[in-house]
């Protein structure tokens, strides 16, 4: 990295940090210089890696501007009169146009059309997936080893871990269950569920804490490192 | 009963300005950076398991590497990115890199720098080493990967085709492929390899996350992910296993430094609130 580039990014580093004393211009500067440079990068970038490649090589839409010497589907079935299966990005591009329509009050309701079939595709892939995935496999590697009765190790610290997560698993969805008072036994076990629930979301708080303070480390070795040259 | 004194000093606790705690994890953070300390870092079930899988994989085996994380994440996963690289290098591994985020691809050419750098040699791009760069489409991409990798990525980093590279023949799907590991800081990212990579098409998967992710890995741990190296913690005890300390087990000390102040202060504040709440509610003040 340039001289240049470390001086601006301790500086910005800086200037975020800045905002644990308390809100003020610099921070908000910085923010707004991240923000807009984020935006930027992200739009630079999905424009070439995406847009140009996926969309307008593969149509042809470069070659016809004089910007890309490879045949595109246009000049496949055009010119040289032969199907090409990347025609169907025109499907893809004509859905894109319409979500952009969301930009013009009168016909924004365009827009909902190519959301609905992202919202569709998407739910259509991942139903099946989930099911497969998160329901059918977990169950199946918490239970088919655990469930044989009179194997040598019955008592084991695995088969002790398999019985805490069942217990876990069905103690948390009874605390989830509304369509029952929790009173007596069903009261018992959503009581155990939500233990069980606050462990979790104290083990996810802790790992988050520790990432947090990952990051921090990361900014102050640039600092030390890059910045003032105090670590070799 | 506790002093006026002891009192007045544990309400002072409870109302601690923020910025107090801001300067003891800076200064714990900071401090060891500057000292050499020996810590013992204790290895867990789920990093030996990612190592022992890589054991496993014979000299040269074809990896497929998802880097799928940004700069912001960089701390955690890039001394992961790191590690798995300089050790692919000396297994002489033919790796193949994508990223499903866009700066996937710049991570792992840094990370291939640091490497080089460290075993004071290069990757031959092509013949042990591609970068695939990034594709957009997420989960999608993984599933077309899954009936054809050139397909989903026709060309590489660099915009060149992938086929006329050596590294990439006899690379059709997954079952070409014997190891995949994955650096993830989200969406799409570990959890996406698991469903569609693993499930779906039998791949072998390894992987390193944000520690703010790893919780929602754990459950995949052991039939459909073998291994996992949580946050810098997990880098670290990667680092350890392979036998190449580097920048993990390094920011460790200030972790654990960082940790411990954390942990104080909660102790602190929760004695300071038992002791003076109100003793109609149970206080023992």
């Amino acid at each position: 990295m340039s001289v240049f580039g470390i001086w601006v990014g301790a500086v910005l580093t800086l200037g975020i940090l800045s905002f644990l004393y308390k809100d003020n211009p610099f921070y908000k500067m910085s923010e707004a210089i991240f923000l807009g440079i984020s935006a930027g990068y992200w739009f630079v970038s999905l424009f070439w890696q995406n847009l140009v490649p996926k969309l307008f090589d593969n149509l042809g839409i470069t070659k016809l501007l004089g910007l890309n010497e490879e045949d595109g589907a246009i000049q496949a079935i055009f010119v040289h009169g032969e199907y090409d299966e990347r025609i169907w990005y025109f499907i893809a591009g004509i859905l894109g146009i319409m979500m952009l329509l969301r930009l013009v009050p009168k016909i924004g309701w365009i827009s909902r059309w190519p959301l609905a079939f992202v919202v569709g595709t998407t739910a259509g892939v991942y139903l099946t997936r989930y099911l497969a995935s998160n329901a059918v496999a977990q169950i199946n590697n918490s239970l088919k080893d655990f469930i044989v009765i009179g194997q040598p190790d019955f008592i084991s610290w695995t088969n002790f871990n398999y019985l805490l997560i069942i217990i876990g698993v069905t103690t948390g969805l009874t605390y989830f269950y509304f369509s029952k008072e929790h009173k007596g036994i069903t009261g018992g076990a959503a009581k155990i569920g939500i233990y069980f629930l606050m462990i979790t979301f104290g083990a996810s708080f802790g790992y988050t804490v520790m990432s947090r303070m990952s990051l921090l480390i990361g900014r102050l070795d640039f600092l030390y490192s890059d910045w003032l040259r105090l670590i070799p | 009963m506790a002093s006026e004194k002891t009192k007045a000093f544990l309400l002072k606790m409870i109302g601690i300005d923020r910025r107090i705690i801001f300067i003891f994890v800076f200064i714990a953070l900071s401090v060891p950076m500057f000292i050499s300390i020996d810590m013992n870092i204790p290895t867990s079930p789920e990093v030996e398991m990612l190592v022992e899988t890589m054991e496993k994989l014979p000299d040269g085996a074809k990896v497929l590497v998802s880097l799928d994380y940004d700069p912001s994440s960089e701390p955690e996963l890039q001394p992961m990115a790191e590690t798995f690289l300089i050790y692919a290098m000396r297994r002489n591994f033919k790796i193949i890199v994508i990223g499903l985020w866009p700066q996937g691809a710049i991570q792992a050419e840094r990370a291939k720098a640091v490497a080089e750098e460290h075993e004071g040699k290069e990757f031959v791009y092509g013949e042990n080493y591609i970068n695939l760069g990034f594709q957009s489409g997420n989960e999608l991409v993984i599933q077309r990967m899954g009936s054809s990798i050139p397909a989903a990525f026709p060309r590489d980093y660099f915009g060149r085709p992938v086929d006329e590279f050596p590294i990439m023949q006899g690379v059709k799907n997954f079952s070409n492929i014997d190891y995949v590991f994955n650096l993830s800081a989200g969406y799409p990212g570990t959890i996406e390899w698991v469903l569609f990579a693993v499930d779906k098409f039998g791949a072998t998967l390894g992987a390193g996350n944000t520690a703010v992710q790893a919780p929602m890995i754990y459950p995949y741990l052991g039939k459909q992910l073998k291994g996992l190296a949580g946050g810098m913690k997990g880098g670290a005890e990667l680092e350890i296993l392979t036998s190449l300390e580097g920048r993990a087990v390094k920011y460790m000390v200030g972790q654990t430094f960082a940790h411990a102040v954390i942990v104080l202060f909660i102790i602190i504040a929760n004695i300071a609130y038992f002791a003076t709440r109100d003793s109609k509610k149970g206080g023992v003040l």
